[in-house]
């Protein structure tokens, strides 16, 4: 018998035979939502005297919020870096295929392009919800044109660019509107960066230091101006010293202002860091840890030349080069198989390894009250795995989206 | 434990009509059963739950009403009793909300909430089975020493032994436990037809010679089931450890004829149990 309607007419649905994780930890607990979002079981208990509608078996499957990718440059053939017609088909595309690897929210990522890219792409794809067509898009993340040439990595030379005065116009001019933007990867070694860095933050934009040859007090006073993200540490930026740790620094630094974390996003996909530094890096700070996969146009297609941004890229086995070189240009894992090999890799519990896909990218992004986590009120986007964590099932909002062979 | 097993056949043997009443509806059997919380009951319901699962019985048709609640306290805090209920029987059986009663210790007027509390009691017919505990002073709900042995549905404040024993539950704080309640009389535990007191623990052991081996007295209210013409009492060896020994030999020396003459035939699948 449903709820007394005191509250809401909706039907209530209750996810049973499941380990869900609250609190950090997997707990023994059913799963109740109405209305797209985690409902408290006891409040409709003793307010509403109410209960489920339906009844959801899960088999015994780990319960967990759904993955959240803030680093994703396209896949399935589509990069959302090329100036097409219509941008957001291609979104749609990747958004919608992505369901399968339990990515229920994410940020399409634009390598360095020139600004007329920048004008064709960004008006053409909105924040919006996800649903049974596809993951919800949080916002893009801009990675570049403001790098150091010497990190630039696979990004194209010619369309990188510096800071003119550090004010509004330098990334209007570059970007256009800043509009559907959750995120911007830049140098804070490039003058001019800090008003820049305050400028975004004062947006609600995230800012994450990245291709960078930052020493660590550049890094530090970029935190101090709000940067609060790293993008793949490690990868293009200084290698640790002893006696300058550069942005790696950051992990365990002791001028990050009080009350505030630094992410730091990791490539988990074997390739781009070796596991004894993502383990040196998940001991230092655990509670940063981001899972990213960084995914390329090519993944999801089979091996080959590929274009990605204004170059293009091959695929050799599990690895993606600037064709011609041995520069890495992206990863071609799914989000499902990087949380599998950060778990095995670093030796983490079950539920660390869950949370640095859902949990801290939220909490990155600032939207953890409403993403990453089954509180009561959050959304329920939900991914139901298996105990070696395979996605077995995605929800959006409560609903079934994808279910492995459905 | 002998002793445990009784307690939970005599609750099965309700419950399980209970189940059977769905066949029956004209004929309702309603088990009204004032709830326990506390240390003691945990590992019973945890019985009942498990009874639950294996299909054996159903709490649809069950009324419940608890017999206290903490004032003041928020009803989602983790050491309210609506959250012990909840959280240790509620939310892993089917009970109806609609029939699960609990005292708002948050109500606007406290006293027509207890006055509410014992109407609804009669329009469900009456409790048909209370179970409990005792505290260390003999309190039975938080019918505290000096509580009045024909009182009603009322708020009490409650005894500085009380607030100490429950301090365990609000991190050993004494300032952050209530000093209020809401609970049942000691004449309305009266009016139910049977009562089954649970007591285990050497630390009760005091508590139950005052409430068996003396007079009625209301420094000890559980003694008024003294005059209650259907009372069980259920403890372990520990907590007869103040009793006499002639008493002690008494009770075991009866239990086993005791439950062969009270188990009505269909039950008597549990005769393994008595061994």
């Amino acid at each position: 018998m449903p709820s007394n309607k005191s509250v809401s007419d909706a039907p209530i649905s209750q996810f049973i035979n499941c380990r869900i994780l609250r609190g950090h930890t997997l707990q023994r607990e059913d799963l109740w939502v109405r209305d797209g979002k985690i409902l408290d079981p006891e409040k409709l208990f003793f307010d509403e005297q109410g209960f489920a509608d339906r009844l959801v078996d899960c088999g015994g499957s780990i319960v967990a919020p759904g993955f959240i990718d803030v680093q994703i440059n396209g896949g399935y053939g589509v990069d959302f870096s090329q100036p097409t017609e219509d941008v957001a088909a291609g979104v749609s595309l990747v958004a919608k295929k992505v369901l399968e690897h339990g990515v229920t929210s994410f940020c399409p990522t634009l390598v360095t392009s020139p600004p007329a890219v920048y004008h064709q792409v960004l008006p053409q794809v909105q924040v919006h919800d996800g649903g049974p067509d596809g993951a919800g898009v949080l916002g893009f993340h801009l990675e570049g044109p403001f790098i150091s040439p010497e990190k630039k990595g696979a990004h194209p030379e010619r369309y990188l660019r510096t800071f003119g005065s550090g004010g509004m116009e330098d990334l209007t001019e570059v970007y256009g509107g800043l509009d559907g933007v959750a995120m911007v990867t830049l140098a804070p070694e490039l003058p001019h960066s800090q008003s820049v860095v305050r400028m975004l933050c004062q947006k609600g934009i995230a800012v994450s230091l990245g291709h960078s040859v930052a020493n660590l007090s550049q890094a530090e006073d970029a935190v101090q101006h709000g940067a609060s993200f790293i993008t793949h540490l490690f990868n293009a930026m200084l290698p640790f010293h002893h006696r300058d740790p550069g942005i790696v620094g950051l992990l365990t630094s002791d001028r990050i202002p009080a009350g505030r974390t630094v992410f730091y996003g990791m490539i988990a996909d074997g390739i781009h860091t070796n596991p004894a530094a993502l383990r040196i890096a998940h001991r230092a700070h655990p509670a940063g840890l981001v899972l990213v996969t960084d995914a390329i146009a090519a993944m999801g297609l089979p091996p080959g030349r590929h274009p990605l941004g204004q170059q293009v890229i091959e695929i050799q086995g599990l690895h993606a080069y600037v064709s011609g070189t041995k520069t890495l240009s992206g990863s071609i894992a799914t989000m499902d198989m990087c949380v599998r090999h950060f778990k095995q890799a670093s030796g983490c519990s079950v539920e660390e390894a869950l949370e640095a896909a859902s949990l801290h990218p939220a909490q990155l992004l600032g939207i953890s009250q409403k993403k990453g986590n089954l509180d009561y009120g959050a959304d329920a986007d939900l991914v139901l795995l298996d105990d070696a964590l395979r996605v077995r099932t995605t929800y959006i909002s409560g609903e079934e989206v994808w279910r492995k062979d459905a | 434990m002998q002793s445990l097993v009784h307690r939970n056949l005599h609750l099965i043997q309700l419950l399980k009509l209970a189940k059977y009443s769905k066949h029956f509806p004209n004929n309702l059997v309603l088990t009204n059963s004032p709830l326990p919380t506390g240390s003691t009951p945990l590992g019973c319901y945890k019985k009942l739950i498990e009874y639950y699962k294996n299909g054996e019985i159903s709490f649809e048709f069950v009324k419940t009403f608890n017999m206290d609640e903490y004032v003041g306290l928020p009803r989602d805090h983790p050491e309210s009793y609506h959250s012990f209920m909840w959280n240790n029987f509620f939310k892993h059986v089917d009970i109806r909300a609609e029939n699960a009663h609990i005292l708002d210790g948050n109500a606007a007027d406290l006293q027509a909430e207890c006055s509410s509390f014992e109407d609804k009691i009669k329009e469900a017919g009456g409790i048909e089975l209370f179970v409990g505990g005792i505290g260390p002073d003999g309190h039975i709900a938080f019918n505290e020493p000096g509580s009045s042995l024909v009182s009603r549905t009322r708020v009490k404040t409650l005894a500085k032994d009380t607030i100490m024993a429950n301090a365990r539950f609000f991190d050993g704080d004494l300032s952050k436990v209530p000093t209020m309640a809401l609970t049942v009389g000691v004449g309305t535990v009266m009016d139910a037809k049977e009562v089954m007191v649970l007591i285990t623990g050497s630390h009760k052991a005091f508590a139950l010679y005052k409430a068996i081996e003396e007079g009625v007295n209301h420094m000890w209210t559980v003694s008024a089931f003294q005059q209650h013409p259907q009372t069980i009492f259920v403890c372990d060896e520990d907590a007869t450890l103040e009793l006499r020994v002639k008493t002690v030999k008494y009770f075991q020396g009866t239990a086993k004829p005791h439950c062969i003459l009270r188990l009505p035939s269909h039950t008597i699948y549990y005769q393994k149990d008595l061994d």
